[in-house]
């Protein structure tokens, strides 16, 4: 066979072959690759047992969304458009690398399949793919040193920028596309120059471009080249592939994996120990993470494969107000410790410190209203809400409670409510209603197949107690027979699990499951998405359990409801999604359709709506909590419903409205902004 | 560092409406939830981390019935090596002078380098610690918010004094101290705590174990004794607004305007 070059398998480095060369590399970068994915692995077999691998065809469907699609990365245009041109060149040159690994071997070697017509139609696209790879590289490049988004910085208590980092990557992968095009284009033109059958190249890509360039260069010059560039390719490739482990591109490996692993269910939280049977608890020597190896195996990999692109915190409730946290950071220092603790060259280091006081703040970890956002937004599906639990269940065991918690935790410990109200109280809110509607007493031995069940803000706060009584007005014109459960019914413990306190949530659970149970209700409902999250999620083996709006919107299509047109036209509402109802529970649509029932409405959404809506402050025990914050969630919020032009925020959760009306007031908004629920809104606009 | 705290179950004040009996006799008890007086957990943390320092162990002590005992295992939850119970039906109807006449035979039993108290209790009257400390001939010091330990036989003692500054104190051990509230945050006792010290040993102590004579305790020895509970009419001048919390602080707010306290 004539070559118009002398391929890199032919060649010789001195007197070694260059075959030998062309072995031994790839020997030793996967060998050496492979010795430090096993060190990797070395944590996560050392950590706790996480949920067995089910929901097999859920997961398989999230990995062609989220991996393969990249269904979350044009949230943020930009970057996402970059990203998915990178990822999808990635894919489509994984198959030239590795025939080119080959050529180095066997001259003119091929993959099979890849030698025909097919291989020519590959040879066009992979072409492209380095072609628009490489823009894309300087793309980025030009976006991490001049366009410079504010998500990428790194406040200085967090350590240094990663910018370096991620330059050098992009640097990496230029050389890659470079070599590669250079590698084919010199061959080309001496096949061109010698009068050889040329394949041909695609035009306007690299090897394209490459090959006009050098069409007039010496012979020698593009041996040289093909021979150098051939070199370059296998080294930096090989390079590249051990480097990504030791840094934010391990997501290139691991990603894949943590897709695959993600969360499909949402709204729940992890036991406390995958494996141990709620009898088994009390036998456990420690609760939740209190040292790195606490966390289960998963959390590692999400360490592992945070590619810090700050989307989490970029939508961060907590972060936005200047709270201590921002969970993009819970991922990197964690790696931190992770890469410190078990090195990849040397001995783990000894020592079970603990992770509060040294990773992890207290404050940074109570900051947390567990709304979702993040876990919405994170293109590779970390997760945050289980982790920051587990690091809460490790301070409760440890006592280390804020004062602030410590009183309400006590309070719904002996009265089960938070405000240490008494339990025969807890139905006073019913005895405000018109006569005409009567609310059955379950607790008292009346029967209903409706269970309304209220919860400790709705029962007790003075401003709440008319949710209740909306609810139940709303509820009685629909002809619906209903009754709460009274002084037997306690906090759901929705908080009180998602702050740590899991034995004392247990109880709470146990308690509520016995009494609805006895009530022989068949249907529940609430106007607390903490509640119905909690009975939905957190309990096992109720009737099923609804949201007022998503019950209601149904009588309404029944035609059971009618309600009266809105007086005011200078009146312009807003749906604030609440987090537990529209992230944990996917209900977006529902209370929308309910608002529009109302004739004459005027409705706009927010620029943050639906799930990416904007935490309002948090619910429950999170009330009580004294965070160090600049400034209120509540206010950032009603200041974006000011921007979407509404003066009417309608929320559908109890805790939204103290946080709204309270940020309200704080804003200096009163008179020009209100707020009020969406069953308040509905019963005052019921046709008598 | 051998150190005894004295705690006391009471009703808990954030979580009860204390109302009278009609007959004046008591308050209301039908109803009410008790938790570890609130002093007093501020006294069993600071033993703790004394403890914690130098060494040696912490008991806590309570005068009370059987119900006392989940005090006792609270404070042991927080990480007291022990607890003791003193109850007998002669120890009932006890004023100030006749709890600590109990506790000082206790005291007398063991070996203690530091007795804390609470500085006072949700239902008390701040006299225990004091009397205590006097029966005992042993040096005293109140309102403690502040307690450094060195390696001698005095510790230093802090008091706040007005305008937010501290006094302290030099005293000699053994002492008795009673502690302030704020002294430092006393850790959170979960279920799983409890739980954990449910099955652990608590003696219980009664007169005739303590070497008391009936007659030196309980309603026979008391001096001090209880003899009405009523809520004061209401004085001329004193108004009390009605309505819910959003009316009253209506009202309130424009009391205040009209008597120049706001503007």
């Amino acid at each position: 066979m004539d070559f118009a070059l002398i391929p890199p398998a032919i060649g010789s480095f001195w007197f070694i072959p260059a075959w030998l060369i062309y072995t031994l590399i790839p020997v030793v970068g996967i060998t050496l690759f492979i010795y430090i994915i096993v060190m990797r692995l070395k944590p996560m077999v050392l950590a706790a047992p996480d949920k067995p691998i089910n929901e097999l065809p859920q997961r398989i469907f999230q990995v062609i969304k989220i991996w393969l699609l990249q269904y979350r990365h044009p949230r943020y245009m930009a970057a996402g458009v970059l990203h998915i041109l990178l990822f999808s060149g990635f894919l489509l040159l994984g198959l030239r690398s590795l025939e080119l690994m080959f050529v180095g071997i066997k001259p003119g070697f091929h993959l099979p399949g890849l030698g025909g017509t097919f291989g020519a139609i590959y040879g066009v696209l992979r072409s492209y793919a380095a072609t628009w790879v490489l823009v894309v590289a300087v793309w980025a490049m030009y976006r991490r040193l001049v366009v410079k988004p504010a998500r990428y910085e790194v406040p200085a208590k967090y350590g240094k920028p990663h910018t370096a980092e991620a330059v050098f990557v992009l640097g990496l992968i230029s050389i890659l596309v470079l070599a590669e095009g250079f590698f084919e284009g010199s061959l080309v033109a001496a096949q061109k120059q010698q009068g050889m059958e040329a394949h041909t190249l695609a035009p306007f890509t690299l090897a394209w471009i490459f090959h006009h360039v050098l069409a007039a260069a010496p012979k020698g010059m593009l041996q040289f080249i093909h021979s150098f560039s051939y070199f370059v390719h296998d080294v930096t490739f090989f390079f590249f592939l051990c480097f990504l482990p030791f840094g934010k591109h391990f997501h290139v490996i691991t990603s894949l994996f943590n897709v695959f692993l993600m969360r499909v269910q949402r709204g729940n939280i992890k036991p406390v120990k995958y494996g141990v049977s709620r009898e088994q608890l009390d036998d456990l020597e420690s609760f939740g993470v209190k040292k790195l190896e606490d966390f289960t195996w998963r959390h590692i990999l999400h360490f592992y494969s945070c590619v810090d692109c700050g989307r989490c915190s970029d939508n961060c409730p907590a972060n936005a107000v200047g709270r201590p946290l921002s969970p993009r950071f819970i991922s990197i220092k964690g790696r931190n410790l992770v890469f410190a603790k078990y090195p990849v060259f040397g001995e783990p280091k000894a020592g079970d410190e603990p992770l509060i006081g040294t990773t992890y703040e207290e404050d940074e970890i109570w900051s947390c209203t567990t709304c979702g956002a993040c876990e919405q937004e994170c293109p590779v599906g970390i997760e945050y809400i289980d982790k920051i639990v587990d690091l809460r269940r490790g301070m409760v065991d440890e006592g280390m409670v804020p004062q602030s918690l410590q009183k309400p935790l006590s309070a719904i410990e002996k009265r089960g409510n938070p405000w240490g109200k008494m339990e025969k109280k807890r139905a006073e809110w019913t005895k405000a209603l018109d006569e005409s509607i009567h609310v059955k007493a379950l607790d008292a031995g009346e029967q209903a197949e409706v269970l309304y069940f209220v919860d400790s803000i709705t029962s007790f706060d003075d401003r709440m107690q008319s949710i209740g009584q909306a609810t139940a007005k709303l509820l009685h014109s629909a002809g619906v027979d209903f009754g709460i459960l009274g002084k037997s019914e306690k906090d759901s413990g929705h908080e009180v699990r998602r702050f740590g306190e899991e034995m004392l949530f247990q109880s709470l659970r146990e308690h509520n499951t016995e009494m609805i149970k006895e009530s022989g209700a068949t249907k529940i409902v609430t106007a607390d998405p903490h509640a119905l999250n909690a009975l939905k999620n957190d309990y096992e083996g109720l009737p099923p359990v609804e949201h007022v709006s998503q019950f209601l919107l149904k009588q309404v299509r029944k035609g059971t409801l009618k309600f009266k047109p809105i007086e005011d036209g200078n009146k312009v509402y807003t749906y604030h999604d609440p987090c537990y109802l529209g992230r944990h529970n996917g209900i977006y649509e529902d209370p929308r359709e309910l608002i529009d029932a109302l004739p004459g409405i005027r409705r706009v959404d927010m620029l943050r709506s639906r799930d990416r809506s904007f935490c309002c402050g948090g619910g429950g025990l999170m009330l009580f909590y004294e965070p160090e914050e600049d400034q209120r969630m509540g206010v950032l919020r009603v200041k974006m419903a000011e921007e979407a032009g509404a003066n009417v925020i309608v929320t559908a959760c109890p805790f939204c409205l103290v946080n709204i009306e309270d940020a309200i007031k704080v804003a200096g908004l009163e008179g020009k902004m209100e707020a009020i629920d969406l069953s308040e809104l509905m019963a005052a606009h019921l046709v008598d | 560092m051998e150190i005894l705290v004295c705690v006391k179950r009471v009703p808990d004040t954030a979580e009860n409406e204390i109302e009278i009996k009609g007959d004046g006799t008591d308050i209301e008890r039908d109803d009410l939830v008790y938790s570890v007086n609130e002093w007093d957990n501020y006294a069993t943390e600071e033993a703790i981390q004394i403890r914690d320092n130098v060494g040696g162990s912490v008991t806590v002590v309570t005068v009370g019935d059987d119900e006392a005992e989940e005090v006792l295992r609270r404070q042991m939850a927080m990480g007291a090596d022990k607890g003791i119970l003193l109850s007998d039906d002669a120890f009932e109807g006890s004023d100030g002078r006749g709890i600590a006449t109990i506790l000082k035979a206790i005291v007398k039993k063991g070996s203690y380098d530091l007795i804390l108290t609470g500085a006072q209790a949700d239902d008390g009257a701040a006299q225990v610690g004091g009397m205590l400390a006097a029966m005992l001939d042993l040096p005293y010091a109140s309102l403690v918010n502040k307690v450094d330990v060195g390696s001698g036989k005095t510790i230093k003692v802090g008091r706040e004094i007005e305008g937010g500054n501290q006094e302290m104190s030099e005293i000699e051990l053994p002492c008795v101290l009673s502690i302030q509230t704020g002294i430092n945050e006393p850790r959170y006792v979960g279920i799983r705590g409890i739980r954990k010290v449910a099955s652990v040993e608590i003696p219980t102590h009664g007169a005739g174990d303590l070497g008391l004579s009936a007659d030196s305790v309980g309603t026979g020895a008391a001096r001090v004794k209880r003899v009405d509970y009523f809520t004061p009419e209401m004085g001329a001048g004193a108004e009390i607004l009605e309505g819910s919390i959003e009316e009253k602080i209506d009202k309130l707010i424009e009391l205040l305007k009209a008597k120049g306290g706001l503007k």
